[in-house]
């Protein structure tokens, strides 16, 4: 509880910041551009927080995003539907998670390596598929697509065909996701059983948890949950670039996590902490762009407060577990 | 006593969250004396050397050493003032050499602010240390990781030695010790207090007390019980005064020798992986508990995991029930009806991060699902009924099974279990680092599951133990099972000619090669 009640101050102080820093900043349609990222980010925080709670850590995620735009892009072009485009893509995320998971599990290599070596092979891969892809091109080449990309593009970002947003669609996805998965983390046995795995992955052997198939079925779920985020950043954006989509990502899902109360040693973390963690980011990228920044600064105000976010997070952790 | 003495406690008090660990506790060591603390787990030993080590800083009372008031704010100081703790768990630098980790933090240097490690001087002052404590020179450039536990123990020995320590605190310095070892450790500890070094031992081997203690005092509840010297330590004279009362029914057992239930769970020429070439062939019976015993490292724990399925099976068959097993993951075990209480609670038995509730509710959540999964009140009602069911000692189901006495934890490993109901319970060492009270507590819990028909197969290195609570008793020699003793033959003589590889055992004992001969009805034939 006082994990989130860090979290929930930050979120609130940035908030309060965006709303001051210009009155264009607090306008609905601001806020809801700014829930739409959260929204895509939140999905891989997820994925990204599950991992670490069963004690690993997933750094493929921010290729497998852009592996898959590109991927569901390429397929669009060779003129694949778009809903078939989406199942396939999506199949290539659980494809990629089952390999990291059985690697990780059978031959049992570290999480780190398995997933630093996806990050480039899974990128390597995509800048193979295309350079660049977009969906004017596909709709170009295959113009029987446009309705049903128009129908995918609102039901999943809520743009219509005019780009104009009209509500915030990626961002009730992740509630959606996070209703979900805090269901099955804090209401079924296979979250007890995450938890115990990422406590002490013995006990919980000897307790007779099949610690490996969750182990598997939880690295499925984070790559599922970054493809997924793949078909969003196509959809939402007009093209993707093979070597700069989703760049990046599984940082920033690994500091979303931690932010919203994961601990690295694995075992900790709650369903409303990883969308609370996963909302600082974009709050904080929008809020440097509307004090009229450089966009060189973002980074290093993205460090410093996540620094910030991190040290606040571990003293609320000291004074209520002194002897954790 | 007469004199100053060497280290002198008076009145220390030290409260924690929620428990008031010591209360007014006092006691003094005369120079060159053993004094041993004994007490329950939780009693306040641990928090007392911590306090008298420097780790823990105590609400009120007063240090005194060689007459004279410390005060202790840090480990540093209470070294710097000659006390040495030597902790259960070594504190060694594994990746470093022997002569490494006897100066680190203190190397000798050369050359000024340069800090040149004067190699040379440390190693003649190191050979000078390890003679002291038994170790051959050789081991000086040996990584501590390679040396045995009781190898370990002497290094911190020799650490402490060369800074000068004064007061030398042992806190079960034996637990991972091998026989030898402990004999080797008597004689540095008989070496040390020549010199005139006040050593305090705390162990839960009461045996060991007694021999090595010229004075002991008893802690309860963080309150001093008592004091025996010379011939008042007993074994009974220390239980009485840890407990607080006697011990009549402390083996409640009624032993049914020769006679139980039909056989539950029988191994047949099993073999594992890893583990000894030599296959072995063991049956428990319904209401028996089956005794095994051996020394550390006669691969005892090591057959019970492999039949639990931790380690891959080879050959062999596993019966339980009359039914094949081929168990390949714990979670088939436990499907099967077996359990197991590990030897290593904290690593194998509990989640020990996680609450109490969490760690009993762990094994038995599909009992608790739903199909709008798990409710928490009703989690929480039941987990209750557990805690209250083995008087498991917590605050609530919410606290951090870490922060419980080890009797208390080893009560939620048998709780985890109890719920399903095991046919075969596989006990490895059920009552280690077990506070008196909670063991009888556990035994009688174990008499009660046999009495209910549950197959009881109890390893344990607890002579007394095994001698109070088997019906019968299994020895394994090097990985073999070499031979077993019913109630009648039952002696710590005879348990201990089989267990160091005895060649003939002693008149009466049966080998495997008589064992009674099983039949697909479960019945053993006449030779039972």
């Amino acid at each position: 509880m006082s994990r989130i009640l860090g979290v929930l101050g930050l979120l609130t102080v940035l908030y309060a910041a965006l709303i001051l820093s210009n009155p264009s900043a607090g306008r609905l349609d601001n806020l809801m551009d700014v829930a739409n990222i959260q929204g895509r980010y939140g999905l891989i925080t997820i994925g990204a927080a599950l991992v670490i709670i069963v004690g690993g850590i997933d750094l493929s995620i921010g290729s497998v995003c852009g592996c898959a735009a590109v991927l569901f892009g390429v397929l669009m072009e060779r003129g694949v539907p778009p809903a078939a485009a989406v199942a396939l893509t999506l199949a290539f995320g659980l494809t990629v998670g089952l390999i990291n998971g059985l690697l990780i599990t059978q031959l049992r290599l570290q999480s780190f390596l398995v997933t630093l070596c996806g990050m480039f092979i899974y990128r390597g891969v995509a800048r193979l598929l295309a350079g660049t892809v977009s969906r004017t091109r596909a709709v170009e080449q295959h113009p029987e697509f446009v309705e049903s990309l128009q129908q995918l593009r609102y039901l999943l970002i809520g743009k219509d065909a005019t780009g104009e947003l009209l509500f915030p669609a990626q961002f009730f996805l992740l509630l959606v996701t996070a209703v979900l998965v805090g269901f099955v983390l804090h209401r079924t046995a296979y979250g007890r059983y995450w938890y115990a795995i990422g406590y002490n992955d013995q006990a919980a052997r000897y307790a007779g948890v099949a610690v490996e198939r969750h182990r598997v079925i939880v690295y499925v779920l984070c790559s599922l949950l970054a493809a997924a985020a793949g078909v969003l950043l196509l959809l939402d954006m007009p093209s993707v670039q093979s070597d700069s989509g989703g760049l990046g990502l599984e940082l920033y899902a690994i500091l979303g996590a931690v932010l919203g109360g994961c601990s690295l040693r694995g075992g900790e973390g709650t369903a409303p902490g990883m969308v609370l963690g996963a909302m600082v980011l974009p709050v904080l990228e929008n809020l440097v762009s509307f004090r009229g920044l450089k966009s060189d600064v973002i980074p290093a105000v993205i460090g410093l407060t996540l620094l910030v976010g991190t040290m606040l997070d571990e003293w609320i952790r000291r004074r209520t577990h002194p002897r954790g | 006593m007469s004199g100053v003495p060497r280290l002198e406690v008076i009145g220390i008090r030290k409260q924690f969250p929620g428990v008031l660990a010591l209360d007014g506790v006092s006691l003094r060591v005369a120079p060159g004396e053993v004094l041993a603390v004994v007490g329950e787990n939780g009693a306040g030993k641990s928090t007392l050397m911590k306090i008298i080590a420097g780790l823990y800083q105590p609400d009120a009372g007063e240090i005194r050493l060689d007459g004279r008031s410390v005060r202790l704010p840090t480990p540093a100081a209470a070294m710097a003032a000659g006390i040495s703790l030597i902790h259960q768990e070594l504190n060694l630098a594994e990746n470093l050499s022997v002569r490494d980790n006897v100066f680190l933090g203190r190397e000798m240097t050369r050359g000024g602010w340069l800090r040149w490690l004067d190699g040379a001087a440390m190693r003649r002052q190191a050979a000078l240390l390890l003679q002291q404590v038994g170790l051959t020179p050789d081991r000086l450039f040996w990584r501590v990781e390679h040396l045995s536990p009781g190898e370990k123990q002497l290094v911190e020995i020799a650490r402490a030695l060369s800074l000068q320590v004064r007061v030398l605190i042992m806190d079960e310095p034996t637990s991972s010790l091998s026989h030898k070892e402990t004999e080797r450790l008597y004689e540095v500890i008989a070496a040390v207090r020549r010199a005139g070094v006040s050593v305090l031992y705390i162990s839960h081997r009461l045996a060991e007390v007694q021999r090595c203690a010229d004075r002991v005092v008893v802690l309860r509840d963080g309150r001093l019980a008592g004091e025996l010297c010379g011939t008042q330590i007993t074994h009974d004279n220390m239980v009485r005064l840890m407990v607080g009362r006697d011990l009549k029914q402390y083996y409640p057992r009624q032993h049914r020798s020769g006679r139980g239930g039909p056989v539950v769970l029988r191994l047949e020429q099993f073999r594992y992986q890893g583990g000894p070439d030599q296959p072995a062939s063991l049956e428990v019976r319904a209401g028996e508990v089956l005794g095994m015993a051996g020394l550390v490292g006669a691969g005892r724990t090591e057959l019970a995991e492999a039949v639990f399925g931790v380690r891959p099976w080879r050959d062999g068959q596993v019966w339980l029930d009359h039914r094949p097993l081929r168990i390949r993951h714990p979670r088939q075990a436990i499907a099967a009806g077996m359990v197991l209480v590990p030897e290593d609670r904290r690593r194998h038995g509990l989640v020990l991060d996680a609450s109490v509730g969490f760690n009993l509710s762990l094994p038995n959540l599909r009992l608790l699902s739903r199909w709008y999964g798990i409710s928490r009140r009703q989690e929480r009602r039941w987990q209750q009924h557990w805690i209250e069911r083995l008087r498991i000692r917590t605050p609530s189901p919410e606290q951090l099974v870490a922060l419980l006495s080890g009797g208390n934890q080893q009560k939620v490993v048998y709780g985890k279990w109890l719920a399903g109901r095991p046919r075969v319970l596989i006990l490895d060492e059920p009552t280690r680092g077990v506070d008196v009270g909670a063991k009888a507590e556990i035994y009688a819990l174990i008499d009660e599951l046999a009495g209910q028909g549950a197959a009881i197969w109890m390893i344990t290195s607890d002579m007394e133990e095994l001698l109070g609570m088997a019906d019968r008793v299994v020895v394994m020699h090097e990985g073999r099972i070499v031979g077993e003793l019913d109630r009648e033959h039952l002696s710590e003589e005879a348990v201990m000619h089989l267990a160091t590889g005895g060649r003939t055992p002693p008149a009466g004992d049966r080998h495997p090669a008589t064992l009674p001969r099983w039949r697909p009805d479960g019945q053993a034939d006449a030779a039972g």
